[in-house]
């Protein structure tokens, strides 16, 4: 239900937001790469459009502030939450002889977080005496009414009416304070407006992950910093990666140049080129343990077929009148090797490491969950196992922006190193 | 002997599937030094092989290749090599491409600066020298690849159909380069092309292949690269003797076109 209600208003502020941009912001813009609607091979080609990127980051963060009722969002645009306060209903009893009676139970649903506190009211009269129910919001709770009533269900008393509207055991009814149900043995179920809003439990709202970031950079988490966190993470990839790369390139390189390393290497290669990482984390915990050495060697194997294949695919792809043209220029194997086919190679190296990077950073939060005592996936492993949604939620934020900047670094570099890729 | 020697070069390419290609055969041919010969014929009659082993690129089945009296045994820097597309190096800028050869060879830039300089002027170049290759146009391209080559002072320029990819005003413009080149140079120059016109055009010698196997089918002597240099090659196209050959040219690879055609068809 509330999935459905949220994926609506998603898609309308989708539409109404390109119609505006369209429409109201961007209508002068024509220009002729707007009418290159379909380019194949050329991603500079295709722009994103700036507003609609824009737009789709605050809609996120809109969406997660309204429907966790945040501060950070006006509160005309929070979706319904659930009933705070104090709310009353009547409930009526019918004893066996036939004898009706009304009593009040007042309740006082306290906040997530708050603590509810037992309180008295008195008990009016008749058979059946007013009673007090404190409860969390979103909760539903079961009111013993007959503990104070002269007339108790032992004996045969049934509830048979809830705020004038009859009920029946087992059955349930809607009224304006909430839902009702009675259960096979007679006691009320109450439950309160549950709202449209996520408990905190499930989804923190955004203010409760930002206070993390800023407590966990802080004070730490099991004993250590944030960024110690963070940096035992990247220091594994990095050092993970700089293994794979500095074994890789060279096997790539012997394998695209001599038919006995790539026969000897092939078999090897192509096998554990599909082998995912995180199915090699057991193993290597076996061998290696759960330290340092053995997250490196993890990573290390992550990274080291990826660059060895494409080092291979680096060297193999040379177009042939490039070497032929460098011979024919006097230029002996030596030199052909270090200006034209390790330069050559660059290119398809380069794409090799941004994916290389890329698997390594997931495979070290794989394994952190596993066994860890720092790193981020450590950190979202041992708060889950507390309830800790917001750190757990913390944790996918940060690992998801660590993850785009390495691969926006890894681009800069690209473009800075071989500015020819894919424009010769 | 001086010059290239082309003799009795036979080829033949040996298939996966045990079937083999009798690419060459019999090819004799004596290049002096400083002749600029074109050599024209439908395609697969095995002109780029036939380059390739003059190069060093490919050691022939049959014959030899002797230069200046020795034997051809690999590339060498005294047969130069310029490629249709794809052979200039793109992590170097232009003027890197062009003392390539000169910096292999260990010299520093006060022995090659000048002659690569001037090199770069005289293609046409001069304001390009620190661009990317990917920022040149294809024709500025080849003269990188034209003054690379040149800048290593080679007896021998081998040309694969260098204009190939040219569109037809560029490849014009590119046509009284070469011819320019040739004559203030004195290279002997072998250049391979599919066009009836350029083959007239540039080649002192005009050499037409026949295919299956490749071998030399008729050998022209023409004045028409004389008349072109330092002049109007759309002049030299109204010469006399221009039009008839030409004719004569087209129609001779138009009977070997419709041979081969034939024959495929009785194979099917
Ligand atoms: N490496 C090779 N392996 C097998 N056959 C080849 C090879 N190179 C060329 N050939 C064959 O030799 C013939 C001549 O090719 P080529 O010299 O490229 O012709 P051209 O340059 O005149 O078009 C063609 O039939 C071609 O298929
Ligand atoms: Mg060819």
């Amino acid at each position: 239900m509330i999935g459905l209600m949220i994926l609506l208003v998603y898609v309308a502020i989708f539409v109404i937001s390109f119609l505006i941009v369209r429409f109201v912001v961007q209508r002068t813009n024509t220009d002729f790469t707007s009418l290159k609607t379909v380019t194949f091979g050329d991603e500079s080609a295709v722009i994103s459009n700036r507003f609609a990127s824009v737009v789709s980051v605050l809609t996120i963060f809109l969406l997660w502030g309204s429907f966790t009722g945040s501060a950070w969002v006006p509160g005309f645009l929070h979706a319904p939450g659930p009933f705070v306060g104090e709310t009353s209903f009547t409930y009526t009893v019918a004893t066996q002889d036939g004898e009706r009676d009304d009593a009040t139970v007042h309740v006082r649903v306290v906040d997530f977080g708050e603590k509810p506190e037992k309180f008295d009211v008195p008990l009016g009269d008749g058979l059946a005496k007013d009673d007090a129910l404190a409860m969390s919001a979103s909760r539903s709770a079961t009111v013993l009414f007959d503990k104070n009533d002269e007339v108790t269900r032992k004996e045969g008393t049934r509830v048979v009416a809830i705020d004038g509207v009859p009920i029946a055991p087992g059955g349930s009814i809607r009224t304006d304070a909430g839902r009702f149900a009675l259960t096979s043995k007679g006691a009320i179920s109450f439950s309160p407006p549950k709202g449209l809003q996520m408990e905190p439990i499930w989804l923190p709202p955004p203010e409760a992950v930002v206070g993390r970031v800023i407590e966990i950079a802080n004070e730490g988490y099991r004993d250590s910093t944030l960024w110690k966190h963070l940096g035992y993470s990247l220091f594994r990839v990095i050092a993970g990666f700089f293994f794979g790369a500095l074994i890789g390139i060279p096997l790539g390189y012997a394998m695209g140049l001599s038919d006995w390393f790539r026969g000897w290497f092939e078999p090897i290669v192509e096998f554990m080129r599909p082998v995912p990482p995180l199915a090699l984390i057991p193993l290597v915990i076996i061998w290696f343990g759960i330290g340092e050495v053995g997250k490196i060697i993890l990573l290390f194997l992550a990274s080291l077929w990826i660059m060895a294949i494409s080092a291979r695919a680096g060297v193999s792809g040379v177009n042939i009148s490039k070497v032929h043209a460098a011979y024919s220029l006097g230029a002996s194997k030596l030199q052909i090797m270090r200006h034209v086919i390790m330069p050559n190679s660059l290119p398809e190296i380069f794409t090799g490491a941004r994916v290389a990077m890329g698997v390594c950073w997931g495979t070290v939060v794989a394994a952190e969950l596993v066994a860890a005592s720092e790193g981020a996936g450590m950190m979202i492993m041992v708060a889950s196992k507390f309830q800790l949604t917001d750190i757990v939620l913390m944790g996918i934020i940060l690992i998801g922006v660590i993850g785009f900047g390495i691969d926006v670094l890894m681009r800069r570099a690209e473009n800075w190193l071989v500015p020819w890729k894919g424009r010769s | 002997m001086s010059g290239l020697s082309i003799e009795s070069i036979s080829m033949r390419f040996d298939l996966p599937n045990g079937s083999s290609v009798q690419a060459l055969k019999d090819v004799s041919l004596h290049l002096k030094p400083g002749e600029l010969l074109s050599v024209l014929g439908p395609s697969g009659c095995g002109k780029t092989t036939l380059l390739n082993i003059a190069a060093g690129f490919l050691a022939p089945t049959g014959g030899q290749i002797t230069m200046n009296g020795h034997v051809v045994k690999g590339p060498d820097a005294e047969r130069g090599m310029v490629f249709q597309q794809g052979a200039l190096f793109e992590w170097m800028n232009v003027r890197e491409n062009v003392s390539f050869g000169p910096r292999m060879k260990g010299q520093t830039e006060a022995e090659w600066g000048n002659q690569v300089d001037h090199l770069l002027d005289v293609t046409g170049l001069g304001d390009f020298k620190d661009k990317a290759i990917f920022e040149l146009s294809g024709g500025m391209q080849q003269r990188v690849a034209l003054a690379r080559c040149l800048a290593n002072d080679p007896d021998v320029i081998l040309m694969d159909e260098p204009l190939g990819a040219l569109d037809a005003l560029t490849r014009e413009k590119m046509q009284g380069l070469v011819l320019k080149l040739w004559k203030e140079t004195g290279k002997t120059i072998i250049l391979i092309t599919h066009s009836v016109e350029e083959a007239l055009l540039l080649g002192e010698r005009l050499l037409v292949m026949a295919p299956r196997p490749g071998r030399i089918h008729k050998e022209y002597r023409l004045p028409f690269a004389e008349m072109g240099v330092g002049g109007d090659l759309r002049e030299v196209k109204k010469a006399e003797g221009y039009a008839t050959t030409r004719e004569e040219i087209l129609e001779m690879i138009w009977d070997m076109e419709e041979e081969i055609m034939g024959r495929s068809e009785e194979m099917q």
